[in-house]
């Protein structure tokens, strides 16, 4: 039997429900000492003076460091000349929660009372928290040495006037995709032990070589004695790939005071240290002819940097202008992005990075179409839809040429699935029923790109490359090791890739067990994000192992006197095609595999072990249809999900309960995004409003609906198990669903748009006659 | 600053007392002094209830409340839970069958709450109560959804009671 498409059961889930988890927290080696930032409490100063001698006099209080200490070390990696990011702020801090000064004590109640000893004096600069702030005329740049806020720039080639006027109609929205945070539940942590031999380092990282090859080159010490382990990491969505300033300053520290380090961020630290994501601003035009066939889409994209910026964050509104025509096919398009720093976090990737804001925007204004044309936004839907026969689908931007979809098909299940007719029968019979609340039904046609990636795609964003890596050993005994290149925190993948290595290599799933994330184990490996786990890693596991299985069969063939083309193998055996009960069992050949006088001539002992590094021809296109029915109280605007219908297309499904928990995970933060959450600044002196846990609402059990999924399957033509990827899927398709509903619901007001979150307050507003 | 003050309690049945600073969060009893690292830290303003263990039979958010106030009372942790599923109790079994965790980081504060909540309306439960009732255990990887599946599994199964 195949256990890829099977419903297995995690590996991973016996430690986690034990409470036998590693996580970098938990662990506390002889001597360990704490470290703990001193946050600026500015958003743009100069420090005057940091006063530290009351925090040193306290018993308990190891050290203090301060800028002036790293004199001899380079800024973060990643940056562009004029606007790297230093260790601690020198001289001036650039936002709040920046780290000035750290201080290491023997635990961390002491490190907390050291910080809060330290006296830091600051000449306040002016505050710049948006992009409209930052980017106006005369405004102070945040890097003197850059002279603007803008840091790229990259216009259109053609503003579309022409062509928008052309059209029968045309429609405009200014759309604000705000700032959110990842808060994956475990915040960032990190213990550094560097010992005569080398530098350990664990770190809640999706990353662990990406980490080590720019930290080894920091640190100017060979990579070969510069090990990070990612132990089991709680959640990360894209915020744990960032360079913090604690995963370069442990490895310094541990390294001075001869003890182990560990830095471990509290939430309230978390909430302006970790990278935030989203963050942009849109002005989209759209031109369409009456029969709402949409024929030209101008978007022109400005993305919030914070006050550094990420080599990710950088990177965010090219993935959005690639993907900003979605799954239409519009005969002109044209993309233009600046970037502008700000005295804010700094952004980077979080879940969808920059394919959320894109599927967003363009789901937005295909309702606009159907709005101003009074048709159905499923029928404008398909009157615009790439058909399924014109894959691959070369876009307006040359490295996009989309994979494989079947847009109708999906949008039919969705709405098969919602019950549309029946949907828009009760909306229009409750409309002026006033005893019952407004109902919205909203739809979402979403496509990204994932999979990353090809040759190229990753580079760009500091990685080393862009294949992903794995190696399959058998032991002496029959049973596998599998060293997987793409380390997880959440997804699965002991149990994904031992699916895949089971089936190709017939050793039950069982005597199968997947190592990640120590960069002395595992040969080399890029990092688990851009939903890539399965459609790389996963690829590599399976062609891996089939080459060891080819050889195998050899062994197995020499052994038994038998043709290798006639073997089969399952169960943990090899068995000769048409001679029942002529086998020998995988422990047998593997035994052999290692005792030179056992084999075949051509092989030599060890030979089952492959190594393999998978390259992408291209990327994946993961697409689905969403649908989202809403109720909003007419006397207080709160907005609560009916139904969600999530029907997804990610090509191969390894584990559909593992597929099904990827996309609850993401719509849930895809609704959170739409209705409920929002990092928040004072627009004048740059404090965060929603600093914890308390105002930035994270939604609880309470907060979120049921989820009713459905599935399309078109495979991934670019890599060998069909596999698209699916880790994003619902936090892109998801906000504009909601968001869709809510508009659709208040249509009788006369309202075209609201922004996210759609919070009782503004949609009451709404309900007044006010604008968003 | 600080003050030493001892702590008796009982830790998964396991007599434990120490002289402590007397600020020490439970949660912090619980990780840096009994080592048992099950019981996890997600936030400093009691939202999100990774921290979840149970205190003479109640759920209680051990990072609201000083070791101190636990003096004499009985703690039971992740570690703790026992039961017919190869060990597991049957929420830690629910758990695994229906896919209610995914990073693993919330789900000892999830697990905990979830047996506090059934112990409490002894199993009587619509999905809608098992929402409210989980309200201050915060997850970001599953949605919940899978966690409602995996507490109903949890009610479902006799050996819940164990």
């Amino acid at each position: 039997m195949s256990l890829v498409g099977a419903k297995v059961l995690r590996k991973e889930d016996p430690r986690l429900l034990a409470g036998t988890g590693q996580f970098v927290d938990d662990l506390s080696p002889v001597g360990c000492v704490f470290a703990s930032f001193v946050m600026s409490s500015e958003a743009h100063a100069r420090i005057v003076s940091i006063d530290v001698r009351e925090a040193l006099a306290i018993e308990g209080v190891i050290a203090i460091y301060t800028a002036e200490d790293f004199a001899e070390y380079p800024d973060l990696p990643g940056g562009l000349p004029d606007l790297e990011r230093p260790v601690l702020a020198r001289n001036i801090v650039r936002f709040v929660g920046e780290p000035l000064a750290i201080v290491v004590a023997e635990d961390r109640y002491l490190a907390a009372d050291a910080a809060q000893a330290i006296v830091v004096e600051y000449e306040t600069l002016p505050v710049m928290v948006t992009i409209a702030d930052a980017s106006a005329p005369g405004a102070m740049p945040l890097h003197t040495a850059h002279g603007s806020n803008v840091v790229t720039v990259v216009p259109m080639l053609d503003d579309l006037e022409r062509q928008l006027d052309k059209c029968d109609m045309r429609a405009s929205l200014h759309i604000v995709n705000q700032r959110c945070v990842a808060a994956p539940i475990e915040p960032v942590a990190c213990l550094a032990d560097w010992t005569p031999s080398g530098l350990t380092m664990w770190a809640t990282f999706q990353a662990p070589h990406h980490l080590r090859n720019y930290l080894a080159t920091w640190l100017d010490v060979p990579q070969s004695r510069c090990r990070i382990i990612a132990p089991d990491v709680g959640g990360g969505f894209g915020a744990k790939i960032p360079w913090y300033p604690e995963l370069f300053a442990a490895p310094v520290l541990s390294k001075l005071l001869r003890r182990p380090v560990k830095f471990a961020q509290t939430r309230s630290e978390a909430m302006v240290q970790m990278s935030p994501g989203r963050d942009q601003e849109h002005d989209l035009d759209i031109g369409f002819d009456r029969d709402g066939r949409i024929k030209a889409l101008r978007v022109v994209i400005s993305q919030n940097l914070g006050a550094y910026p990420d080599p990710t964050g950088l990177g965010l509104a090219v993935l959005t202008s690639w993907m900003a025509a979605g799954a239409y096919k519009i005969a002109d398009v044209q993309t233009s992005f600046r970037t502008v720093t700000t005295n804010t976090t700094p952004i980077a990737a979080y879940r969808g990075a920059g394919r959320p804001e894109a599927a967003y925007s363009i789901e937005r204004m295909v309702d606009m179409v159907a709005y101003r044309t009074g048709l159905d936004p499923a029928e404008v839907r398909r009157r615009n839809f790439i058909p399924p026969s014109a894959f691959p689908y070369a876009t307006h931007n040359d490295p996009v040429v989309y994979d494989s979809a079947d847009f109708p098909a999906a949008l039919a299940e969705c709405q098969r699935l919602m019950d549309y007719d029946a949907l828009r029968a009760e909306q229009a019979a409750r409309l002026d029923d006033p005893t019952k609340p407004l109902l919205g039904i909203g739809l979402s046609c979403w496509l990204e790109i994932a999979g990353f990636g090809p040759n190229g795609s990753l580079e760009g964003f500091g990685h080393l490359a862009s294949w992903e890596s794995a190696q399959v050993r058998i032991q002496p005994d029959g049973s596998a090791i599998i060293f997987a290149g793409s380390s997880p925190h959440g997804q699965g993948h002991e149990t994904v890739f031992a699916q895949i290595a089971s089936d190709e290599l017939g050793i039950s799933f069982e005597r199968i067990e997947v190592r990640m994330g120590d960069t002395s184990t595992v040969l080399q490996g890029i990092g688990t994000m851009g939903s890539r786990g399965v459609a790389t890693s996963g690829s590599a596991v399976k062609v891996a192992s089939a080459r060891v299985l080819a050889r195998a069969k050899k062994v197995a063939a020499h052994l038994l006197e038998a043709s290798e083309y006639d073997l089969e193998v399952s169960d943990d055996a090899f068995n000769v095609r048409g001679s029942p009960g002529k086998k020998v069992g995988w422990s047998n050949v593997a035994w052999a595999s290692f005792q030179p006088l056992s084999l075949p001539p051509e092989l030599q002992a060890g030979s089952l072990e492959e190594r393999l590094f998978h390259e992408s021809p291209n990327f994946s296109y993961p697409s689905g249809a969403y649908g989202c029915v809403v109720e909003i109280d007419r006397e207080t605007g709160h907005v609560s999900i009916r139904d969600m219908i999530i029907v997804d297309d990610c090509g191969t499904v390894i584990n559909p309960l593992l597929a099904e928990g990827q996309v609850h995970g993401g719509v849930a933060q895809g609704i959170a995004q739409a209705l409920f959450e929002g990092m928040v600044y004072e627009p004048t002196t740059g404090q965060p409003i929603t600093s914890n846990l308390l105002d930035y609402l994270v939604p609880s059990a309470a907060d979120l609906p049921d989820y009713i999924s459905g599935r399309v399957v078109t495979l991934c033509p670019n890599n060998p198990l069909g596999a698209k990827g699916i880790g994003e899927s619902g936090a892109v398709g998801a906000p504009a669903s909601v968001i869709n509903a809510v508009v659709d619901a208040l249509r009788g007001f006369g309202v075209e748009h609201i922004d996210m979150p759609a919070t009782p307050e503004k949609v009451w507003q709404l309900m007044q006659g006010g604008t968003s | 600053m600080s003050r030493e003050v001892e702590v008796a309690v009982v830790v998964n049945g396991r007599r434990s007392k120490r002289t402590i600073d007397a600020r020490t969060l439970l949660v912090h009893y619980i990780r840096e002094h009994e080592r048992l690292t099950g019981t996890h830290v997600g936030c400093d303003t009691s939202n999100c209830g990774a921290c979840t263990v149970l205190l003479d039979g109640k759920s209680v958010k051990s990072c609201t409340i000083l070791a101190v106030q636990a003096d004499g009372g009985e703690v039971t942790t992740i570690e703790g839970l026992r039961g017919p599923y190869d060990g597991f109790s049957a929420v830690q079994e629910g758990f695994r069958q229906c896919h209610g965790l995914q990073c693993g980081y919330c789900t000892p504060g999830m697990v905990m709450a979830a047996t506090g909540l059934i112990e409490e309306r002894n199993g009587q439960l619509t999905d809608h109560e098992i929402r409210e009732g989980l309200e201050g255990n915060l997850c970001r990887c599953t949605g919940y959804e899978m966690i409602v599946r995996s507490v109903r599994w949890a009610i479902d199964h006799p050996a819940a009671a164990e």
